[in-house]
């Protein structure tokens, strides 16, 4: 088995406790003197810091590649603006092209067959990185109003270490952020809480996930008497790898910003487990 | 000359569409012999985002020199520009022969700027 596996924490819906999770899995793998990477892939929110508390000692600009049409050798052949799935080029007397909706995927320079593309960066934002004690932490930082977050989760996980354990905290959602965030792990980690919501989103990023092929294991958070995830992960044979149970004084912790471990010892036993049954399955 | 009306079906009878990027339909008339064909715009319609921008360029490419349409968002106001295409403003919905009258006897303002927020950014 691998010893570095990548394990992504997704959830589909918000606030079902992803962050919560992947900061307690980073803390008891700790414990057992593994070697972690925590990769915040939230880059709209990221949030990991304010648990793991991180020394930043890097800010590198990420972007992505955006073209510039060199107006002396373009010929108005308009095959650049046909190519564009994202409408970014069009061809009126010359291509005008609009940045900011620009993929940076390339087939622009590609396709022109004058060579009058080149491609140059547009920053969307930041990956930062730092420690934070054993543990390493890089977060990207998307710059605000900025509509496109895939290329900066690229960029942060482009930084994974092959000799840690990764986690990817994903995004909310289960469009092309989620999707950019899971690619690659090894494990998906579905954080779902036992509400009508958290089932619906629960079943969407599901449904996301099975074609990509990875496997994947959900936690319940803040469990109690409603069962509607627990039937529908065994009805539909999806492990569930534990059952975090509903406790007001976790909120306060995490409120603090505070990892639960000292005030609540017996939380780590609740992570340690859940690792081992992730290790089960990879 | 030639003027495009977006429109909510295919004929000049039909109320206009206010929408440039997403209109149903453009209407390609001929101020001079009164000759109009409907062109859907159903794929633009359906664009995740760059609507505005591929109309613009469908417009450029009939041959249009105005467009007469309700509201222009901020990329296609410039594709627009850049295609050397006037932009006339019906304020409230009417039929496409009704926006082509006020044209013809210039009551329709020339819009100078976009007057409508972009979708994406």
């Amino acid at each position: 088995m691998n010893r570095f596996p990548a394990i992504a924490i997704a959830s589909g819906k918000g606030g079902t406790g992803k962050t919560t999770v992947a900061v307690h899995l980073a803390a008891a793998l700790l414990f057992q003197k593994r070697t972690v990477q925590y990769l915040d892939c939230d880059v709209e929110e990221p949030n990991g810091h304010l648990f793991l508390k991180p020394l930043i000692d890097s800010v590198e600009p990420a972007g992505i590649p955006v073209p510039v049409v060199d107006a002396a050798r373009c010929t108005s052949c308009g095959k650049c603006a046909q190519v564009c799935e994202f409408n970014a080029i069009a061809l009126l007397k010359k291509p005008l092209t609009f940045p900011e909706l620009c993929h940076g995927c390339g087939a622009c320079a590609l396709v022109c067959p004058v060579g009058a593309i080149r491609e140059e960066p547009r920053a969307i934002g930041v990956v930062e990185s730092g420690q934070a004690g054993a543990t390493t932490i890089v977060q990207g930082r998307l710059t605000i109003g900025e509509p496109m977050s895939p290329p900066l989760i690229r960029a942060v996980k482009a930084r994974r270490d092959p000799r840690a354990i990764a986690l990817f905290d994903a995004p909310p959602g289960t469009a092309c952020p989620f999707a950019t965030t899971v690619r690659g792990a090894d494990f998906v980690l579905l954080v779902a809480e036992p509400t009508p919501f958290g089932l619906h989103d629960l079943v969407l990023a599901i449904e996301t996930l099975r074609p990509l092929g990875v496997p994947l294991g959900v936690v319940v958070n803040r469990a109690d008497e409603d069962r509607r995830v627990q039937d529908f992960c065994a009805a539909n044979g999806v492990p569930v790898l534990a059952e975090l149970p509903d406790d007001r004084r976790v909120a306060e912790t995490y409120a603090r910003g505070e990892l639960l471990f000292d005030r609540l010892p017996e939380w780590r036993g609740h992570f340690e487990n859940l690792w081992a049954r992730i290790e089960e399955l990879l | 000359m030639k003027v495009a009306i977006t429109s909510s079906a295919q004929t000049l009878a039909d109320p206009i569409d206010m929408h440039f990027g997403r209109a149903k339909v453009f209407i390609l008339a001929d101020t001079e012999t009164g000759r109009a064909v409907a062109h859907d715009n159903a794929q633009n319609l359906h664009a995740a985002q760059g609507a505005g921008i591929q109309s613009a360029e469908t417009v450029a490419r009939l041959g249009a020199e105005t467009v007469i349409t309700g509201s222009v968002g901020p990329k296609a106001y410039r594709a627009l520009q850049e295609a050397g295409i006037k932009i006339a403003l019906v304020e409230a919905v009417c039929p496409g022969t009704e926006a082509l009258r006020r044209f013809k006897n210039d009551e329709l303002p020339v819009l100078d700027k976009p007057n409508s927020e972009g979708h994406w950014v």
